[in-house]
């Protein structure tokens, strides 16, 4: 299409021949990105000048966060602890369920389409279901606390993981399984030897870099009430309490920066 | 004894740390139990769920296809437009600290201060964000942008950051060496090596802002996050099913056609 509106360049190189250097395609993904962004701006009401004259709040609120009130981190501890247990428990519990559903989505262990795509497709939309929705809905089925954001983040890790554990599983070498199975070994036995140790790795892997991702999530699940330190940024904010937001704040960065360098050291030895 | 056995009993006997590490988890399981309550789950959970899940199965089918303002497609495009301002954004922020964090632009120190900021700015939840910025531009999809785009910078730049630092710099050696300009060295040296892996992080990057869009009205940021969570409040279940129904739709949409393009850029 865009090579018969705008033709190719011929260039005559010094030998005589004739080459075609097709049009760059450049201005029109500039030109669409444009009008994308313009658009975007007009039905999001956004405007430099607002940004200009108020962005000094910003750091004000900022600037109210320090120093951060020591005195708040005795009330902090149980929250926090709380929303590490919660992504603890629910990567673990989410992992361990994955596999079964990572299994029974790979095309080339289960034989039975329907059940291949069945398990595809809720993976897919339990991926897309954003984390907070889950754990709004959880905690009208589980009540207010840390048992609906355990299962919000379940739900989160078992598509997670489970996406990329069946992709894994798919890419496998099929070579020793066939061979296993050549020799006598029934399909379940052959998966043991043949399949396991060839995603066992990347499935750890995945299920610690989850784990990650989960303790930051969990940390604003009590936003909606699913319990942990989400609560109390949220009151800090509404009663202008900066200082205890600050030192929130500051005890997340710390936890979260422990549990990704523990985290990744393992990942690192995994690979 | 054979070869076969020789080699069996040559593998690495790695039982007592399997083992540790075994016990670690299980202890981290029991420990974090600790934290549920099953106690309290509340009798009419069951009834709540089988509503909900009647509810998704019947959506409100007004709701979902008419076009005013309060409609799920017209709140789906805001989602859409908050996502995609805020990754430009992120995206024209994120350049200039991926170059101050690259080790082999400016000196350690520098980088190292870059890195430390970005990681904070990583590790503050986007609703954190989201709250501060309304007061800064008063409810409304705006605060939403600036949330995605604050959100993004810290991503993307890291990613940026590891691929200014994998540069390839004999191209830039050779094209000195044949007397092209500095300016001549970026838009031929750099600039091609750098912009389709810049484009196809930003289009992951738009693809997990939808994400983080479609949340955003939880704080009043904008977007159908806002609309949901009234619908979920005063238990309306069907129109909670037709907002879930098109956001799911969308986003999958969004990821296919991302994923497509993505694997385009990087095939050149």
């Amino acid at each position: 299409m865009w090579d018969k509106l705008f033709p190719p360049k011929p260039i005559a190189l010094a030998n005589g021949k004739v080459v075609l250097q097709k049009r760059s395609r450049v201005p029109l993904i500039v030109l669409i990105l444009i009008v994308c962004t313009v658009a975007s701006a007009r039905f999001t009401g956004f405007s430099f000048q607002v940004l200009w004259k108020r962005m000094h709040e910003f750091f004000t609120l900022f600037r109210a966060m320090i120093p951060p009130d020591w005195g708040s981190l005795a009330d902090i501890w149980q929250p926090l602890l709380d929303t590490i247990k919660m992504s603890l428990l629910g990567s673990m519990i989410g992992a361990l369920l994955a596999l079964p559903v990572a299994v029974a989505a790979s095309a080339n262990i289960v034989q039975s389409r329907a059940i291949v795509a069945v398990s595809k497709t809720v993976l897919s939309l339990l991926r897309t279901l954003p984390t907070l929705v889950s754990a709004l809905i959880a905690t009208f089925v589980f009540g207010l606390g840390p048992m609906a954001g355990t299962v919000a983040i379940m739900l989160f890790t078992i598509a997670y993981v489970g996406k990329l554990l069946y992709e894994q599983i798919e890419n496998v070498d099929m070579g020793a399984f066939e061979a296993m199975e050549s020799i006598g070994m029934t399909r379940i036995e052959a998966f043991r030897f043949a399949i396991i140790p060839q995603v066992l790795p990347g499935y750890i892997s995945t299920s610690l870099y989850c784990f990650e991702g989960n303790v930051r999530y969990a940390a604003i699940l009590g936003y909606v009430g699913a319990g942990g330190i989400g609560l109390l940024i949220n009151e800090g904010l509404g009663w202008r309490d900066y200082p205890a937001v600050g030192m929130i704040i500051l005890v997340l960065i710390v936890t979260v920066t422990i549990i990704e360098s523990v985290s990744e050291h393992f990942r690192r030895k995994l690979i | 004894m054979n070869h076969i056995e020789k080699q069996l009993s040559a593998a690495p006997r790695q039982q007592f740390y399997i083992a540790t590490i075994a016990g670690i988890i299980a202890v981290l399981f029991i420990w974090s139990f600790t934290a549920v309550n099953f106690n309290d789950i509340e009798q009419s959970g069951l009834k709540i769920a089988r509503n909900i899940v009647y509810g998704l199965t019947h959506p409100d089918t007004a709701l979902l296809f008419n076009v005013t303002k309060q409609s799920v497609l017209y709140l789906l495009v805001e989602t859409v437009a908050i996502a995609f301002l805020g990754t430009v954004v992120g995206a024209v922020l994120a350049v200039p600290l991926a170059f101050l964090a690259a080790s082999n632009v400016v000196p350690k120190p520098v980088a190292w201060i870059t890195r430390l900021l970005l990681i904070a700015i990583r590790t503050i939840p986007a609703l954190v964000y989201g709250l501060i910025f309304i007061r800064v531009t008063g409810p409304g999809p705006f605060a939403g942008v600036l949330t995605v785009g604050l959100t993004s910078i810290g991503m993307l730049a890291k990613l940026y950051m590891d691929a200014i630092e994998e540069l390839d710099t004999r191209v830039l050696e050779s094209m000195k060496s044949i007397g092209c300009t500095t300016f001549e060295k970026i838009r031929f040296g750099i600039v091609p090596q750098l912009l389709s892996v810049f484009l196809s992080v930003m289009i992951y990057r738009f693809d997990m802002n939808m994400r983080e869009a479609s949340i955003l009205g939880l704080v009043g940021a904008g977007g159908i996050g806002a609309p949901l969570i009234f619908a979920m409040r005063s238990y309306k279940w069907d129109q909670v099913g037709s907002i879930l129904i098109g956001l799911v739709v969308l986003i999958l949409i969004i990821e296919f056609v991302s994923g497509k393009l993505r694997s385009k850029l990087v095939k050149g």
